[in-house]
């Protein structure tokens, strides 16, 4: 069990749990139950946790499944730097907006499973895990003729490649060295298609 | 670096299709698979609106509704859903029992054997249904709850109200109809100190941290923890077991229909006190629990295949041979006694020294006509890399494997078809190992039961570093095709889609020479990915009669790919090319 990361499991949690806590609330505020207003209250941390907890953090090992447009809210989520990274802060914020919920049935379900989550992500902590937001690659774009310092000075037909220590970088790769000859053709060489 | 060819008109791709038949093409080779969904969703439908009318037009539930209303029958349609669809959810995992059905199948159609593949797929539309009737339960009761709570604290002297107040200590015992015994109660207080409610909350919570723990993302890099968590369906199973023993859904006993019709007496509730009047107090009595009723038949199925599994890991396992291989790939040969095995089919591998309750899955790269079998691992998470670890060690005895299985997946019908295009990318290609072997042998016996004709194998992988041995394994396939003269029956094309500008500059300098200076093989490596629509025209066109099977071990793109290529290139009329496409699932 060496090297799960509990962070990601809790992550999937507390989203259900998020999710589970926007759907008892609407219930309760619905049908009016008895104290319908925690359910009102609990759309609130329904609605946080879901944002917070949205932008899936980044693997320390392996490659990271993006959930479908998180970069917006991976922007959000890191600019409260430390409040966010650490997974402490998590598990204690996630219990404290889980409890007031408890005191409905409707939404007593949404507790407990934060709770759950507030667990695991406290297990995550412990072990040392930390949020780290998936930062999207820079796009090396090759600008073009960017990389051209001269024009090809070496053409095809060409001396073998040991004579050949020019580098052209845009020659593209054709045909193998044809042995000898000078660079001007004595005849006309024909592309040879198979 | 491959030659270009200059396009000549056969080879171009066809037109594209239609929508209209590319349906057509989809619908021909998946019909079983939709009309396997239509029935089973027809009879969730079914189950539903049958149960939903029951409960809201009897006259046994009339006073039931009068309290609770809609929310009522709701609350048992669902129920009837959760009961069919928990009984159906044990069985697609139970492996071994599928694996007998796929054996005894053999005389049935391939589209049939087919379907016994997609078992995951099916457990999985099964969770998710039971999840979403699990919502409409959840909702349906909490307004139930309330709606109880509400009539028991009434004071104005309705119909709810007096029937919420028949008493729970009648001589006649366990005639009333609310749950809430006294007005003081919460609907916290009966939830969590009901059977009811207590097992439903605890199933609840098992179902979501199975679904939560199950998701892609987790069981793909996390197995241990999808793994584990997922044993908790046991209390999901029992809570089912005992959630209905309270009898807390009542309806009114036949006999009180007879003193009290609700069509003749619901009007004048206020008089059912008054002796004489010819209506009395309405009794009633709880539903029995149903639920086990649906579940017995395939928990005792899932013991049984729990039974059968464990027995059968207990067969020894004697490992023969031992081979580390490049970029930490750990072979493993074994013998077990009455095991026997069929190209590309799989084994869970279970090590008690590093976990004791963890079983693997992994492709058996070994072929049926070798006294032995083998398995290729890659370190690729904790308990592979304990493995591995643990075998390296030479000084010490190698740790006791137990095994279960072989079971099978489509690679077995690879010999069916007359012609095979086989798509292995990155670990994928381990099935084909076998695959390849089993050719080998079966041409050095001259095996006249070979359908195929032809084979075209489709090797993509970012670097060959971690499947030298499967390089070997080509490198002797070839020496053999080329020993017996049949160089045309096995054609492979390897992909390297990691390359660089120096690789591709390496490999055009040593164009001409005969072998490649990657794989040391006869057949040049190509660079970047196959087209496969030209790929599969060109098969099209030199098989425009046969059947072929596509086979993928690989990732979901390009399944897709593959899917739609097959789909685009099949012929409608079934006389012509038709390609039919597999997929590996693990």
């Amino acid at each position: 069990m060496g090297q799960i990361e509990w962070a990601m499991w809790a992550n999937e949690q507390a989203l259900a749990s998020g999710l589970i806590l926007i759907t008892g609330g609407i219930v309760a505020t619905a049908g009016q139950f008895t104290q319908w207003y925690f359910g009102a209250y609990s759309m609130y941390p329904g609605v946080f946790v879901c944002l917070l907890e949205y932008p899936r953090g980044k693997r320390a090992k392996g490659s990271t499944m993006e959930r479908c447009g998180q970069k917006y809210m991976t922007a959000v989520v890191k600019l409260f730097g430390p409040l966010t990274r650490n997974y402490y802060i998590r598990a204690i914020l996630h219990l404290m907006l889980s409890v007031p919920a408890g005191f409905l049935l409707a939404t007593i379900l949404g507790t407990a499973c934060l709770a759950i989550a507030s667990g695991i992500y406290l297990l995550a902590a412990v072990r040392g895990e930390q949020w780290t937001p998936i930062e999207p690659k820079p796009k090396e774009r090759p600008q073009v003729g960017g990389t051209i310092k001269q024009p090809p000075s070496d053409p095809p037909p060409r001396p073998p490649a040991e004579a050949r220590k020019k580098r052209s970088e845009e020659e593209a790769a054709g045909e193998g060295a044809s042995p000898g000859g000078p660079q001007t053709n004595p005849m006309e060489v024909t592309d040879e298609v198979v | 670096l491959y030659r270009i060819q200059i396009a000549e008109p056969v080879l171009l791709p066809r037109e594209a299709p239609t929508p209209l038949l590319t349906m057509g093409n989809w619908v021909i080779n998946h019909w079983f698979s939709a009309l396997f969904l239509a029935v089973w969703l027809g009879l969730n439908a079914f189950l539903f609106v049958d149960t939903f009318l029951k409960y809201e037009k009897a006259d046994k539930y009339y006073y039931t509704r009068e309290i609770l209303g809609l929310s009522l029958a709701c609350a048992r349609a669902s129920a009837i859903c959760l009961n069919f669809n928990s009984m159906l959810i044990l069985l697609p995992v139970c492996r071994n029992l599928l694996s007998f059905l796929r054996g005894t199948c053999s005389f049935c159609s391939r589209t049939l054997r087919k379907q016994l593949d997609h078992n995951l797929t099916f457990h999985k539309l099964v969770a998710y249904m039971i999840c979403l009737h699990t919502a409409i339960h959840i909702i349906a009761h909490l307004f139930n709850f309330h709606r109880y709570s509400r009539s028991r604290q009434a004071t104005d002297g309705s119909l709810a109200s007096i029937l919420s107040s028949l008493s729970h200590h009648e001589k006649e015992g366990g005639s009333w109809l609310n749950p809430f015994q006294s007005p003081n109660m919460t609907v916290e207080y009966v939830t969590f100190t009901s059977i009811a409610g207590l097992t439903g909350v605890i199933m609840t919570i098992a179902l979501i941290l199975m679904v939560t723990s199950a998701t892609k993302f987790i069981r793909r890099s996390y197995f241990e923890v999808f793994w584990y968590t997922h044993h908790l369906f046991i209390f999901y199973i029992v809570g089912l077991g005992i959630h209905g023993i309270g009898g807390i859904v009542r309806g009114q006993t036949e006999e009180s229909m007879n003193d009290n019709h609700p069509l003749n007496c619901s009007e004048s509730f206020e008089k059912w006190d008054d002796h004489d009047f010819h209506c009395r107090h309405p009794q009633f009595e709880g539903n029995p629990p149903e639920s086990w009723k649906w579940i017995l038949a395939p928990v005792i199925l899932y013991i049984f295949e729990r039974i059968l599994r464990f027995y059968r890991s207990q067969q020894k396992v004697v490992i023969t041979k031992v081979v580390m291989h490049p970029s930490k790939v750990l072979e493993l040969q074994m013998n077990k006694r009455g095991f026997s095995m069929e190209v590309g089919q799989y084994i869970f591998v279970n090590c008690p020294s590093i976990s004791l309750l963890e079983w693997h899955p992994f492709t058996l790269t070994s072929a049926p006509e070798e006294d032995f079998f083998s398995i290729h691992i890659r370190g690729a998470g904790d308990w592979t890399e304990n493995l591995i670890r643990a075998f390296e060690q030479q000084h010490s005895s190698f740790p006791r494997i137990e095994v279960d299985g072989p079971f099978g997946t489509v690679s077995e019908d690879v010999f069916q078809y007359e012609v095979a295009m086989l798509v292995g990318a990155g670990i994928g290609v381990t099935p084909y190992a076998s695959i390849l072997k089993s050719i080998w042998y079966k041409f050095q016996r001259a095996d006249h039961n070979l359908k195929t004709q032809k084979i075209y194998f489709y090797w993509i992988c970012r670097e060959t570093g971690a499947f030298s041995w499967f390089n070997d394994l080509l490198t002797s396939l070839e020496q053999e095709m080329e020993e017996l003269g049949k160089v045309g029956f096995l054609n492979y094309r390897l992909f390297l889609t990691g390359w660089d500008r120096n690789f591709a500059g390496h490999a055009t300098l040593n164009f001409d020479k005969a072998t490649d200076i990657v794989t040391g093989l006869k057949q040049k490596t190509s660079f970047g990915r196959p087209m496969w629509t030209n790929e599969f025209s060109a098969i099209a066109t030199s098989h425009p009669k046969s059947v072929v099977g596509v086979f993928l071990c690989g990732p979901r793109t390009l399944a897709k790919s593959l899917r739609k290529c097959c789909h685009q290139y099949s012929s409608l009329d079934p006389r012509k090319v038709q390609f039919y496409f597999n997929k590996e699932n693990f």
